[in-house]
């Protein structure tokens, strides 16, 4: 992994694929997140709001970004962390999270870092595109 | 369309507590395998005061609301035509097992696109925690699909 000390602008500083989301996984995180709207887990009410399946909760997906993140840093190193969420991610999705390097420069007394984030499927398609600043120390 | 004089609407605060089951929970439940996010050992050896809550789980907590979804019965909206369209966190210092959170949330802003067929609606909120310090911050922009 490459270090945010010394990667170039636009390099690629850390990467994970997550298993392939199941209703399992939706099952999961409905509880454990307290999200408990029905659209991601019982397909019945998704099909009544004119959707052919239940569907991941983007907040699932940020999770992820926000485990890439505490993977590259400390989580008390996190300044803020944003995303937006492109399109619905579907079952069977398997999110690969990225974080590249848009920028170092000085705020509030620290050395921090802008990252760019993205989470796609295994078809590419963009999920969530995001944006996180860190600090570090040199 | 979502009548716009709810912009600046202030919901009463609430407090919800950061449970220590939840937090490694959610960890097993995101797929997170270092153990600071489930074992209070290696918590309190990476400095924390018990297991911390990851970055996201504050939306968690603003879940733990009685009824998390009230706002959309004010506004009149229909729960099976809400998408998450962005969210942001800002944070200032951790939230840990155990910490009671007071969240006052309010709306931001609320608006349309595309002729009116997406509106969007814009939540802030403010985290405290139970001295009082304000912990974390949040924004979340809801779109309301029509037709």
């Amino acid at each position: 992994m490459t270090d945010i000390r010394t990667a170039e602008k636009g390099a690629v500083i850390g990467r994970l694929t997550t298993a392939p989301i199941t209703r399992h996984t939706l099952a999961l995180y409905c509880g454990a997140s307290g999200d408990h709207n029905p659209i991601h887990v019982d397909i019945d009410f998704a099909r009544a709001a004119g959707m052919p399946d239940v569907f991941a909760h983007g907040m699932l997906s940020m999770a992820y970004l926000g485990r890439l993140l505490t993977d590259l840093v400390p989580q008390t190193a996190l300044r803020s962390f944003s995303t937006r969420f492109t399109s619905i991610t579907q079952l069977g999705a398997a999110i690969t999270c990225t974080a590249k390097l848009l920028e170092r420069f000085k705020e509030g007394g620290e050395d921090r870092a802008r990252l760019e984030l993205s989470a796609v499927d295994q078809n590419n398609d963009v999920k969530l595109l995001g944006e996180a600043v860190v600090a570090y120390s040199n | 369309m979502i009548d716009r004089n709810f912009i600046g609407h202030e919901f009463p605060p609430v407090t919800v507590e950061a449970e220590k089951g939840r937090l490694r929970f959610f960890a097993k439940a995101t797929g997170s395998t270092d153990p600071i996010y489930s074992d209070e050992e290696a918590a309190r050896k990476a400095g924390y005061r018990a297991l911390p809550a990851p970055p996201t789980f504050l939306f968690s907590l603003e879940m733990d609301r009685e009824n998390p979804f009230d706002f959309l019965e004010l506004l009149d909206i229909d729960i099976g035509k809400i998408l998450h369209g962005e969210q942001l966190f800002t944070y200032h210092a951790p939230i840990c097992a155990g910490d009671r959170i007071t969240l006052k949330s309010k709306i931001a802003d609320i608006y349309d696109k595309k002729g009116g067929a997406l509106e969007f609606l814009v939540i802030d909120t403010e985290a405290r925690n139970q001295d009082g310090a304000h912990v974390a911050g949040m924004r979340r922009s809801i779109v309301v699909r029509h037709g």
